[in-house]
């Protein structure tokens, strides 16, 4: 908690490519002070009254370099959400312009923001107390009615039960060594080293259960990733608007337009799904363009699903046999899809499915096939059969992270007892394990705990 | 310190009662350069076991180190004395290995009341205190029996079980103390006069039989260990013929006759309505909660060498006493017993802990200070880490120095203070080694390497002692070096050695040090294949094996410990106010200002002050402090 409350932070508050408009947001005693240095609009920065909108440009003052032209809003404490002066700036298009701005801030005195520091202030400063704080993250969390289904059961203690009661079962195997470390005289049943091995991985084995649920429970909370990849013109972006119902993404007849990854939450069926435009992939000597398309590739990787968008009106073309090529290893969670069906060359059309015998027909513009895309995205998301409705999901990071610590303790235990270490010694693991799953129900307490809260939080609200 | 020898009524420190926690207390003071007196009842019974006669055992043998290595007395005086000694849990690891000895109990009190008589600067005094003298929260005196007043400037109470003593024997209660002596049955008026709040709890002792009545042929014997490991960090050796113990079980008619007489028995009769505690229930406690258990152990130990008193120990009893001989002579071996002193259960007067802080002193009147069964512990072991803490904090208090406070990661003294005054306790405590976080650096091995250097700086530890204590270390350490830089080469020999300890051979060179890290290879035995291992005394040695050995589980503890550390650190202001802290839950708020704990650690381990009021803690100090620097 270094440099708390008397410095100045500053973030892009939007997620990262989200959106044709960024919004960088700074809070602290030096917020005015450095807007006005870089900020150049119609009268004084100083002098507009709190909680108003100007428009302006955002100079460079090292060189007088125009960097955008953007809208700034100013708010004096305390009516801030974090209390604290707080100065936003809206600028356009992506990630580039964003941080070229924040940049700017960080040379003149800011700090970058930890992640979730707004909301820390804005407990610290008195605005919201702790439990609101870790409320925000869910409130952000729960985009969709399923999601909001586990938060409550989470509230509701199914989590906390189920862990009280693998840290019982264990506090259990405690006491029975413990007994006769303490009371040697007394004729108590040892502990075997090998049916407390057993207790053990049974303990073991429903606590890397709860581990692998966390990922559904991510897929629930923050929505399944989808990246929309394909050549450009493809008509990714128009999938994506379509999908989400909104004028998002800058669609335009031009190649390579969309240079960033964009990102829209969609509600599928009730699921929530992030869908990720990404820019084309294709070779490019376009420097943005790289970056884009870099940065497709690496949400490939990191996604839950792909849809692979090809056209039906241009067919299978170098850039799509490219495209197959760098997909071919997801191919498990790939959905290939055409589009332009309305204006489809038929023998173009075949030649794809040739290549790509289940590949889905849609036309955007005609809006068919949609629903059937659909389908196969919730589809895809419930194939691993998870029943949302009684399965306990880990959804919370601070959570998974215990939990491993735990599962780590206790593949410890098990090494001692095998090593054929000594039961004083064996305890400490199993102990610790339990005291792992006692910070997550809230058994215990550290420093790190607090500081642990807030980095679970995204920056902003 | 004052020297007005000519003045009998007037010291620096006082102690109420010269039992174990007593005894250390006085010693502590005086040996540190202050006046003391120090009180008893009876001077016939100072030291006094009134319960079993033995001391140490799991977590209490550690106590015992830790005393010694501070500069106690207990640890000495027992070795003097015992006449059976076992270390307990040798097979469960070095972290919970337990000294435990048989003392001859006229020996301990005879032994202690001469250390007592002997000391410079300490008087021993028989009287009753009825009065502490207390003005504008300060402790100036107390007043005895016959109403001499003592001035001092700062009184330690240790009456143990003696106030408003009430014994019960089934269906017979009166008004007594321990082993048939006079309890204490006015200075509780007067405590309570200052504001101290007082609970009432209750402890009991099983019957004493005379030998001759027994016929240890039906019991099982259990001798002491050969050679016999000292409590003294000051004793390399002891030789001395040991006595041994028995043991037996109860029977199918034991149990029977107890569920036939369970509504005479004090206890479930709802005569005796002190707290007792879980750990040590009368045998018809354990016959009623563990019902399907077929039979429990009963201990049978001597009281000592010139005596026939023999103690059943795990028989303790609220019946009865014609219901008594019948329980006891369904025993195998003691069909014949003649019972000389009866069992009984007593209730006294105690302080609430919580009251203390965590130097022992009231956190209300300044300069009285409290250890032992008064506090809500139980056990003489835990009585006397206590009153050595007690009387140390004494004098450092009125020579104006900060108290000595001993941290849950330094000692078993400090998890035993720190439970009582931060958590509380509605039963009496004993110390136990699950208790400790810390097990594996807590060790009665390296209790010397803990505290001996604190017992040097507050002066309990004289020089010479000290210089043998810093040998010692330097040995350990450079024998551990040792181990690290010599190798050995795989040769038929050390192969051979290998495949007798079922260890797997080698083909290339092994340190010494992989080698002992082996559990299968113990540092005496590394000394067939290792010329270079140097001659060094039994307890050099154990630490240099268990330091190798556990070093990794070691390493992770102090990296625990570092943690722990941090949060002790973080002190709270004394004059912080909870009522102005936004953000704090109601009870969390309440009981912290009840009990104004010290750290963030501290307050962290009261009962119902939960993570989430830590945290707005945490950050509300951090915000003041950050404030406060900016103005
Ligand atoms: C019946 C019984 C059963 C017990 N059972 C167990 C057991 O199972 N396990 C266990 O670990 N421990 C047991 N103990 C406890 C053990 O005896 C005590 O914990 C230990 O002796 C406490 O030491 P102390 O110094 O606090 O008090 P004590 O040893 O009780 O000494 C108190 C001293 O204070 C003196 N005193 C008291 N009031 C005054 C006064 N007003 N003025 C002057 N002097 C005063 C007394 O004369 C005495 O010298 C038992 C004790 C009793 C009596
Ligand atoms: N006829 C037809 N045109 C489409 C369809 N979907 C997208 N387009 C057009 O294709 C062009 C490129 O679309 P865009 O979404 O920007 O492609 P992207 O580069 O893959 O993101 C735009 O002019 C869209 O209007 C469709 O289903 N049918
Ligand atoms: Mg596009």
């Amino acid at each position: 908690m270094d440099g708390l409350l008397t410095d100045t932070i500053g973030a892009i508050s939007t997620a990262v490519g989200n959106a044709g408009i960024s919004i960088i947001r700074m809070s602290g005693p030096e917020a005015f002070s450095v807007a006005s240095k870089i900020f150049r609009g119609k009268g004084n920065f100083y002098e507009y009254r709190s909680h108003t909108v100007h428009y302006g440009k955002i100079i460079d003052p090292d060189n007088n370099d125009v960097i955008d032209e953007v809208l700034i809003t100013k708010m004096a404490a305390p009516r801030t959400y974090t209390r604290e002066d707080t100065v936003e700036i809206s600028c356009h298009g992506g990630y580039v312009t964003a941080s070229r701005i924040l940049d700017l801030l960080y040379r003149n005195g800011v700090r970058p923001a930890e992640p979730g520091e707004f909301t820390k202030r804005a407990f610290l400063n008195g605005r919201i107390d702790l439990a609101q704080a870790e409320a925000v993250m869910d409130i952000i969390a729960s985009r969709t009615e399923k999601s909001s289904k586990v938060a409550v059961s989470q509230l509701e203690g199914r989590l906390s039960d189920k862990i009280n009661s693998l840290r019982t079962r264990l506090v259990e195997m405690l006491a029975s060594i413990e007994v006769n470390l303490d009371y040697p005289e007394y004729d108590f049943e040892e502990v075997a080293a090998d049916t407390l091995s057993m207790k053990i991985r049974s303990v073991y084995d429903e606590l890397k259960n709860l581990i692998e649920g966390f990922h559904y429970g991510k897929i629930l909370r923050e929505g399944m990733e989808v990246a929309i990849i394909g050549k450009p013109n493809a008509g990714k972006s128009s999938l994506l608007n379509r999908l989400s119902g909104r004028n998002r993404a800058i669609v335009t007849d031009i190649p390579g337009t969309t240079r960033d990854i964009l990102e829209e939450y969609v509600n599928i069926l009730g699921m929530p799904i992030k869908l990720i435009d990404t820019a084309g992939l294709r070779e490019t000597e376009n420097a943005v363009e790289k970056i884009g398309v870099n940065k497709a590739i690496e949400v490939m990787d990191s996604s839950d699903l792909i849809l692979f968008i090809l056209d039906a009106n241009s067919g299978f073309e170098q850039e799509d046999a490219d495209i197959l090529e760098k997909v071919e290893k997801y191919r498990e969670k790939t959905i290939f899809v055409v589009n332009k069906t309305d204006k489809k060359d038929e023998g173009k059309l075949n030649e794809i499915k040739e290549r790509i015998p289940n590949v889905l027909e849609i036309s955007v513009l005609e809006d068919s096939g949609i629903n059937i895309l659909e389908r196969e995205i919730y589809q895809y998301v419930n194939k691993n059969n998870i029943d949302t409705d009684n399965q306990i999901l880990v959804t919370n990071a601070r959570h998974k992270k215990h939990l491993q610590l735990s599962l780590a303790d206790l593949e410890k235990a098990l090494a001692a007892i095998e090593a054929g270490m000594t039961m004083d010694v064996v305890s400490i693991d199993i102990k610790s394990a339990a005291e792992n799953l006692g910070y997550i129900t809230g058994h215990q307490v550290s420093e790190e705990v607090v500081a642990n809260i807030f980095e679970r939080f995204c920056i902003g609200k | 310190m004052s020297r007005n020898c000519s003045n009998q009524n007037s010291y620096d420190v006082i102690v109420i009662g010269a039992g174990h926690a007593g005894c250390e207390a006085a010693l502590a003071a005086a040996r540190m350069g202050a006046q003391t007196a120090i009180f008893s009842m009876n001077l016939d019974s100072v030291a006094n076991m009134p319960c079993n006669p033995n001391i140490g055992g799991t977590a209490k043998g550690h106590l015992v180190r830790e005393i010694d290595a501070l500069g106690g007395e207990m640890g000495k005086c027992a070795d003097k004395t015992l006449i059976q000694s076992r270390m307990l849990n040798t097979a469960k690891g070095p972290a919970v290995y337990s000294l435990r000895a048989q003392i001859d109990r006229r020996s301990y009190q005879r032994e202690m009341k001469h250390t007592l008589e002997l000391q410079e600067n300490l008087d021993l005094i028989q009287a009753e205190i009825t009065d502490i003298l207390v003005e504008n929260n300060r402790v100036t005196g107390v007043r005895s029996h016959l109403g001499t007043v003592f001035n001092a400037k700062a009184v330690i109470l240790t009456t143990g079980t003696y106030l408003k003593g009430r014994i019960v024997v089934g269906d017979v209660v009166y008004s007594g103390g321990p082993d048939g002596l006079l309890p204490a049955n006015r200075l509780s008026e007067s405590l309570k006069k200052f504001g101290i709040e007082l609970l009432r709890f209750k402890t009991g002792t099983p019957a004493r039989i005379n030998r001759r009545s027994i016929d240890f042929s039906r019991m099982e014997i259990q001798h002491g260990d050969n050679p016999i490991v000292p409590f003294s960090f000051e004793h390399e050796t002891i030789e001395r013929e040991q006595v041994p113990c028995y043991l037996t079980y109860t029977t199918e008619k034991t149990h029977r006759i107890i569920r036939e007489n369970l509504h005479r028995s004090a206890l479930f009769g709802g005569i005796i309505e002190g707290i007792g505690p879980r750990y040590c229930p009368s045998i018809e406690d354990k016959i009623v909660r563990f019902a399907d258990k077929e039979r429990h152990q009963v201990f049978v130990e001597p009281m000592g060498l010139d005596t026939e008193e023999f103690y059943l120990q795990g028989f303790s009893t609220s019946m009865p006493v014609d219901v008594q001989i019948e329980m006891i002579r369904s025993l195998p071996g003691l069909e014949n017993a003649r019972i000389m002193r009866y069992a009984y259960a007593i209730e006294y007067d105690c302080i609430n802990p919580l009251d203390l802080k965590l130097s022992l002193e009231f956190k209300n009147i300044d300069g009285l200070f409290s250890a032992g069964q008064i506090n809500g512990s139980s056990g003489y072991e835990e009585a006397a880490a206590q009153g050595l803490i007690a009387g140390i904090n004494a004098v450092l208090k009125i020579k104006g120095e900060q108290p000595l406070i001993l941290d849950r990661s330094q000692a078993y003294i400090g998890v035993l203070i720190d439970d009582l005054v931060t958590k509380g306790t509605n039963e009496p405590y004993r110390m136990m080694t699950s208790r400790a976080e810390y097990r594996l650096h807590l060790r009665q091995d390296n209790a010397d390497a803990r505290l001996t250097p604190i017992g040097y700086k507050i002066g309990l530890i004289k020089e010479d002692r000290y210089k043998k204590f810093l040998i010692k270390q330097q040995s350990i350490s450079n024998e551990i070096k040792r181990l690290k830089s010599k190798t050995v080469p795989p040769s038929d020999k050390v192969n051979e050695f290998l495949k007798r300890h079922s260890s797997s051979p080698i083909s290339t060179g092994i340190k010494l040090y992989d080698l002992l890290k082996r559990p299968e290879i113990t540092y005496e035995a590394l000394k067939e294949i290792d010329d270079g291992m140097p001659d060094l005394p039994r307890s050099f040695a154990e630490q240099v094996s268990v330091s190798v050995k556990y070093e990794g589980y070691i390493a992770k503890q102090l990296q625990q410990i570092e943690q722990f550390k941090k949060m002790e650190q973080r002190l709270i202001p004394e004059d912080i106010d909870y009522e102005k802290i936004p953000g704090l839950r109601i009870e969390a708020r309440q009981k912290l200002a009840r009990q104004r704990p010290a750290s963030i650690g501290q307050a962290s381990r009261i009962s119902g002050v939960s993570p989430a009021d830590i945290s707005v803690l945490l950050i509300y100090l951090d915000a003041k402090r950050k404030r406060g620097g900016k103005q």
